[in-house]
């Protein structure tokens, strides 16, 4: 047994300088003879621009450089891109409609960028912002959902008529059609999965720096993913060629898709700084990140269910809309669609699905990835449309789940939507969640609280997401247009020390401790003499990054193959020195052995060895250092059931959760402390967007409402309860390490467990989130 | 320009500021002690928390100049000797940060905390943390942390 290895719950390796005040964030860094940009953004929602004058900004106290639009097309940099496409209806493909750096024509969204403005301090450059005069024309604006494909809606890009993007169906409509028309029983909700703002602690940074002398341009970045971040920019906006441009994303706090993105100021911070030959700081205010951060989730769908006589799903019909914000952002077109309707099979047998989806442009910011990613927007539609069911059928919300669970035994399952889940046992979870919240005890709890005046409910959701993204054959058929696979590179150094290079990247998962434990595991090497190095182009190999889930069951197998690599070739080392059979040689704890013998050879010896090669093999490379690429052969399936019970206070509205549990099968956990941290993280995320979180903007003006952190309710310490996690783990066979993902699943469970319940207070249908106190009474006040 | 001194984790310092140079400013830009973080522009989010003579104070909201004479204390002042303060190493511990952005300002506050209320219940943890915003961790392990800190700081 290795100690510290996969299943200890080993204390962070980077808490350390986090703790003491010495973490090194984009905005921490300062590059000699820095300067600072300030953007000019629209005020309007929407409006032609006729003109910008910037003589008078330039020459204003302290700027360097006043630059518009067309400055960056006068130097052959292309706009922002969206990575994917997708094919909907009659075989088209989804619009794309151009995004400048710098919009030139008009303004479609408040705060899209106008101008920026570089200055020696950032008060200079705000000031000299000041004194660019733009001649706006308003237009009208559109921010609703439902209302941009509607008759007379103001238009936004002329490439998508009626501002629709795409509209993309999924499933055999014949097929439900007709079950629908022989059901016993069907069940029907209409629901808006409300925007959220992912709102990451750090804001969003940027700093470039050129070095004339090597023609090579470094770009300090907010990112999950810097090389990505440098393909998108070298191979679209040309801002310089892969072999000339260092992207580093330094320690960042917080991620959730958000730093997923190449944005607008990046790509000015990097360009600029060539230009002016000077580094250029961005860092963006709270306001800013609302602004302009791509939002998340957004839809408006109807979903119906048809059942038979005893509640089992015969099939489900779906009919959505997603905003799609003024632009496509970088994989905003695959969310509602793949990552969405993939996923709606749930835990369920359902036969038969049928998803329409239409993805609209409305004056809003762009909509994109934001934790969980589509499969929040489809489990919460699923699984309170499961509660509608139960509602209709007169059955216990457990015991139609049951009915309809895709049985253990009958992995792997194919579903009509695509996905083939590899395992899973929904009824070991159901039954305990429903054991660990004692939900055969609620109803005396519901008894005991009327008493008190308080209503008091429970709600359940099964969910289930695909994660571990993503096999690359599979999502470039779809149209998304990277590789998914994962990179590693295990170097060992010649006195025994082991460094890491990762192609993923961590913003608070504490990856340098669970991959560091993953080579302990391996190796046999002491964990502190294991550093896992990530978030530098000039460092590490090629990698896609952190989202998805995926960076363990992706990233940590590509690890382990890289170990496993090491092993083979120091068993070639072990042999030569042992004076033994290469085939003799075991490898265990750390130690090279010939079978049978105590001849024995420790790892770093052999490592050693492999840099001072004067006893060698033949034939034999020296050093020892290791690259694995791992391109998974299915996504991984996390799921689970998780249970929320409430109790509202009919006369205020105010909601209490009084017991949350979580039982989730992430597969093998390799540091169970931090997973649990990831469960209590998520399970914030989703209680947020079902209770406090919704993004609003003026439905006339088109202003963003909730513009700040005293208009847009973050959960904070005292809106949440402490949480009751537990697994039930099954082993999915396509991934070697037996490792599933855990980042997303409490931001995907949390909505309908918590809307489940306060809608089983209520004794009402549905109620749309955020659940607010005001609308909490009214819909108890209607109750009676 | 106005010129400010002040003791800042036990030094003197003093330097030139614009009148309107907010603390985290000072202590960010012109001390370059970046372990104090700036997360919002609304006094909102905590991430800027730090001790002056005493108390916790959100440093985006006072100006430098107001700091004047003052004894203040950073995430970067806390460890003696190379050994954290019990509240950073209960921290680390629970497992009470991930992405670490929020931490320096919740340590702060939770070392104010625990002085001003020495057995504090899981709602008056929650009640009073409730100016500090963390997107990571849902809570639930930096009131475990703060629990634990409150036993190894009473005695």
């Amino acid at each position: 047994m290795v100690e510290n290895g996969i299943g200890a719950s080993l204390r962070r390796k980077e808490d350390n300088r986090f703790l003491t005040g010495k973490g090194n964030y984009t905005d921490d860094i300062n590059r000699p003879g820095q300067t600072h940009a300030y953007l000019l953004r629209s005020p309007h929602a929407h409006a032609t621009i006729n003109s910008i004058n910037i003589s008078a900004a330039n020459s204003a106290p302290g700027v360097v450089a006043v630059f518009v639009g067309q400055d960056l097309l006068d130097d052959a940099v292309g706009g922002l891109v969206c990575g994917a496409s997708v094919t909907g209806k009659g075989g088209e493909v989804n619009k794309a409609p151009p995004r400048n750096v710098l919009t030139i024509d008009k303004a479609r969204f408040v705060g899209d960028p106008i101008a920026v403005v570089i200055a020696e301090t950032l008060a200079q450059a705000k000031d000299g912002a000041e004194l660019i005069a733009v001649d706006y024309t308003e237009l009208p604006s559109v921010v609703s959902t439902s209302g941009a494909d509607q008759p007379g809606a103001p238009q936004l890009h002329e490439e998508c008529p009626d501002n629709v993007a795409l509209d993309w169906e999924l499933g055999d409509k014949a097929a439900v059609d007709a079950a629908f028309a022989s059901a016993a029983k069907t069940a029907s909700v209409r629901l808006i999965n409300n925007r959220m703002v992912t709102n990451p602690m750090e804001p969003r940074a940027a700093v470039g720096e050129y070095n004339s002398g090597t023609d090579e341009i470094t770009l300090y970045v907010t990112s999950q993913n810097p090389h990505v971040h440098r393909l998108v920019m070298s191979a679209f906006m040309n801002i310089a060629p892969e072999h000339k441009f260092r992207v580093v994303a330094p320690d960042v706090g917080g991620g959730f898709g958000s730093k997923i993105f190449t944005y607008n100021e990046e790509a000015i911070c990097a360009w600029a700084a060539k230009k002016i030959n000077r580094p250029v700081k961005w860092t963006a205010d709270r306001s800013e990140a609302f602004l302009c951060d791509a939002h998340g989730r957004d839809h408006v769908s109807t979903a119906e269910m048809a059942m038979d006589a005893d509640g089992k799903f015969l099939a489900m019909r779906v009919s959505s809309q997603a905003n799609m914000g003024a632009y496509l952002q970088l994989f905003s077109i695959a969310i509602p669609t793949l990552f969405h309707g993939f996923l709606l099979a749930g835990q369920y047998t359902t036969p038969a699905i049928y998803l329409e989806m239409r993805s609209v442009m409305t004056n809003t910011a762009p909509v994109d990835a934001a934790r969980g990613a589509g499969r929040p927007e489809a489990t919460y539609l699923l699984e309170r449309l499961v509660d509608v069911a139960a509602l209709e059928m007169g059955l216990d919300p457990a015991e139609i789940r049951r009915r309809n669970f895709i049985k253990a035994e009958q992995m792997p399952y194919q579903t009509p939507v695509v996905q083939c889940y590899d395992s899973g046992d929904y009824d070991a979870s159901l039954d305990k969640a429903l054991a660990n919240a004692d939900y055969d005890g609620f109803a005396a709890r519901r008894a005991e609280a009327k008493g008190r005046g308080k209503l008091r409910g429970i709600g359940l959701s099964a969910y289930i997401e695909a994660c571990g993204v993503a096999p690359s054959a599979a999502v470039g058929s779809l149209g998304v247009g990277v590789g998914l696979w994962e990179s590693a590179q295990v170097r060992f150094n010649p006195t025994g020390g082991v460094t890491v290079f990762t192609g993923t990247h961590s913003h608070g998962q504490g990856h340098e401790t669970a991959f560091a434990q993953l080579v302990t595991e391996r190796l046999g090497v002491p964990v502190e003499n294991v550093e896992v190095v990530h978030g530098d182009t000039d460092k590490g190999q090629f990698g896609m990054g952190t989202y998805g889930s995926r960076s363990l069951p992706v990233g940590g197998v590509a690890i382990a193959n890289a170990c496993d690599k090491i092993i083979a070739k120091g068993k070639k080392i072990a042999a030569h020195c042992l004076e033994a059979a290469e085939d003799d040689i075991d490898f265990a704890e750390g130690n090279f052995t010939v079978a049978g013998t105590d001849k024995t050879m420790n790892i770093a010896e052999v490592a050693f060895t492999a840099y001072v090669p004067h006893n060698y093999p033949e034939g034999v490379e020296p050093g020892l250092d290791e690259i694995a690429f791992f391109d998974p052969l299915n996504f991984s399936f996390p799921a689970g059931t998780h249970v929320c019970e409430v109790e509202v206070d009919p006369d205020t509205g105010t909601l209490e959760i009084v017991n949350y549990t979580a039982v989730d099968d992430f597969g093998v956990l390799v540091n169970p402390m931090i997973v649990e941290g990831q469960v209590h993280g998520g399970l914030a995320h989703g209680i947020g967007q079902a209770l406090l979180e919704g993004c609003v903007y003026d439905d006339d003006s088109g202003q963003l409402i909730t513009g700040s952190f005293q208009d847009y309710c973050m959960p904070r310490a005292d809106n949440l309860p402490s949480f009751n996690v537990d697994y039930s783990p099954t082993i999915p066979i396509h991934n070697p390490l037996g490792v599933k993902g855990c980042g997303e699943a409490g931001a995907i469970a949390a909505p309908p467990a918590v809307i489940n319940a306060i809608v089983n207070a209520l004794g009402i249908k549905h109620l749309d989130m955020p659940a607010t106190p005001e609308k909490v009474w009214r819909a108890a006040q209607a109750a009676g | 320009m106005p010129t400010v001194s002040m003791t800042v984790n036990g030094k003197s310092v003093s330097g030139e500021v614009e009148a309107r140079t907010l603390l985290v400013q000072f202590l960010r830009e012109n001390l370059n002690l970046t372990g104090t973080h700036v997360g919002c522009d609304t006094s909102q989010c905590g991430a800027c928390v730090v001790h002056v003579n005493g108390d916790s104070m959100k440093s985006c909201t006072m100006l430098a100049v107001q700091a004047n004479g003052a004894d203040v204390t950073t995430i970067e002042g806390l460890a003696k000797g190379g050994e954290m303060h019990p509240m950073q190493q209960a921290f680390q511990d629970n497992h009470g940060l991930q992405c670490g952005f929020c931490t320096p300002g919740m340590v702060m506050s939770a070392i104010d905390l625990v002085a001003k209320n020495p057995n504090p219940d899981e709602a008056t943890i929650r009640s009073e943390l409730e100016g500090n915003i963390c997107r990571c961790t849902g809570y639930h392990n930096i009131v475990k942390a703060v629990q634990q800190a409150a036993k190894t700081m009473g005695g």
